[in-house]
């Protein structure tokens, strides 16, 4: 399943990186300490948070994730979203809460195809 | 949903409030910023976190959540448990990941329950 | 309030000898940085004011409010007090540290606004949500700071709404 389609079926708004949303997503991960996602996570996850600071950058770069989606309306920082395009790490927001953000991508990775 | 069942889907241990087991369950809250918790959460969900310290069970205290599913299968220290037996606050332990956890949640027809909070939001702004 | 009336919240409601009047208002001490025991204050004022028979929305109300308080001190005072009053018809919370104090005040009660570092961070706290928190469950709330000397917060729950 693409980046695109979670996109597309979540309605979820692209702040940067539309040119990588054709990429892969092989997993999910959600949570909001960075050591543990930079411990718990693998490569290819769509990591849901609704941390907004600079560092989840660094984190989902250097795990390799799809993308990043910040939900419950959160928006991130100017910093982050340049550092994002700089590292090529799509960010994507969400009103909804991560429960319901990561139940639907759940769903549509298991259930959808 | 009981937390019996979601003990079952989740494959996970009852480590406090045993007696709870029947307890219903419709809505979730996940997350790991107890802020975001206080925040957004509402009285009767449950919450799925990775957070394993005493200020979890006292954040789910405060906002008379009816039990907290501690993911990743993250050690639990004495001091949270004692807490959490004083408090009353059942604790389910699991081995899955928060995302795994939420996503088979979210399947059974558990609900997320930030809007809720927004609509009372609303009603206290008239 | 007395001085001598300031205990750590430790001790305080371990001794079971507190006269009941006197969970009508109560005072406790924070120290600064104690991770450990965050969230203490706000869970005994909270059985306090349960035994009370206050109505559980109010009660949860004054929880968030003390919770958030509580955690402050710890992540950016040396120490502090936090304290509570029940009155007819509402209950108030007065908190007050010696600390690093705010600079912005307008700043940082900014949703997503915070200073805090990572040590405050892997804890669960420290999104900038903190005193957002605070203002949005107070029906009356007033923040004065002294940047590098210290901060005082009072927040009022009105028991049957405003």
């Amino acid at each position: 399943m693409t980046l695109e389609t979670i996109v597309d079926e979540l309605g979820l708004k692209c702040k940067c990186c539309w040119e990588k949303l054709k990429r892969e997503v092989t997993g999910g991960y959600s949570g909001d300490l960075l050591s543990d996602v930079m411990g718990n996570s693998s490569s290819g996850d769509i990591w849901v948070t609704r941390q907004v600071h600079l560092n989840i950058v660094a984190v989902a770069s250097l795990k390799d994730h799809a993308g990043i989606v910040i939900v419950q309306g959160a928006k991130p920082d100017k910093d982050t979203l340049e550092k994002a395009q700089k590292e090529g790490i799509p960010i994507m927001v969400s009103d909804l809460s991560e429960f319901e953000v990561v139940g639907k991508i759940y769903h549509l990775m298991h259930y959808a195809q | 949903m009981t937390l019996r069942e979601i003990k079952e889907l989740l494959d996970a241990e009852i480590v406090v409030g045993e007696d709870k087991l029947d307890l219903e369950i419709k809505t979730a809250f996940g997350a790991d910023l107890m802020s975001d918790v206080l925040a957004f959460a509402r009285s009767g969900c449950l919450l799925i976190t990775g957070l394993s310290n005493p200020q979890a069970v006292r954040t789910a205290y405060a906002l008379d959540i009816a039990g907290i599913v501690v993911c990743r299968g993250k050690a639990l220290t004495d001091k949270f448990i004692d807490i959490a037996k004083e408090l009353g606050i059942p604790i389910l332990w699991t081995q899955f990941i928060m995302f795994e956890a939420c996503g088979r949640l979210y399947r059974e027809g558990i609900t997320g329950c930030i809007r809720e909070v927004l609509v009372e939001d609303k009603q206290r702004a008239q | 309030m007395k001085a001598s009336r300031v205990a750590s919240a430790r001790s305080w409601l371990r001794t079971s000898n507190v006269p009941s009047d006197e969970y009508l208002e109560g005072i406790y001490y924070v120290q600064g940085r104690d991770f450990v025991d965050a969230g203490i204050v706000s869970s005994e004022i909270k059985k306090n004011l349960k035994e009370k028979g206050i109505p559980e929305s109010i009660i949860r109300k004054v929880a968030v409010v003390t919770f958030e308080a509580e955690v402050n001190i710890i992540s950016y005072a040396e120490q502090g007090t936090i304290q509570y009053y029940v009155e007819p018809g509402s209950i108030t919370i007065e908190a007050k540290d010696i600390g690093i104090g705010i600079e912005d005040i307008e700043l940082a009660q900014q949703e997503g606004y915070s200073t805090a570092d990572d040590s405050i961070r892997e804890m669960g706290f420290g999104a900038g949500m903190g005193l957002a928190n605070i203002r949005k469950y107070s029906d009356e709330f007033e923040i004065t700071s002294v940047p590098k000397e210290g901060t005082y917060l009072r927040s009022t729950i009105y028991v049957n709404g405003k």
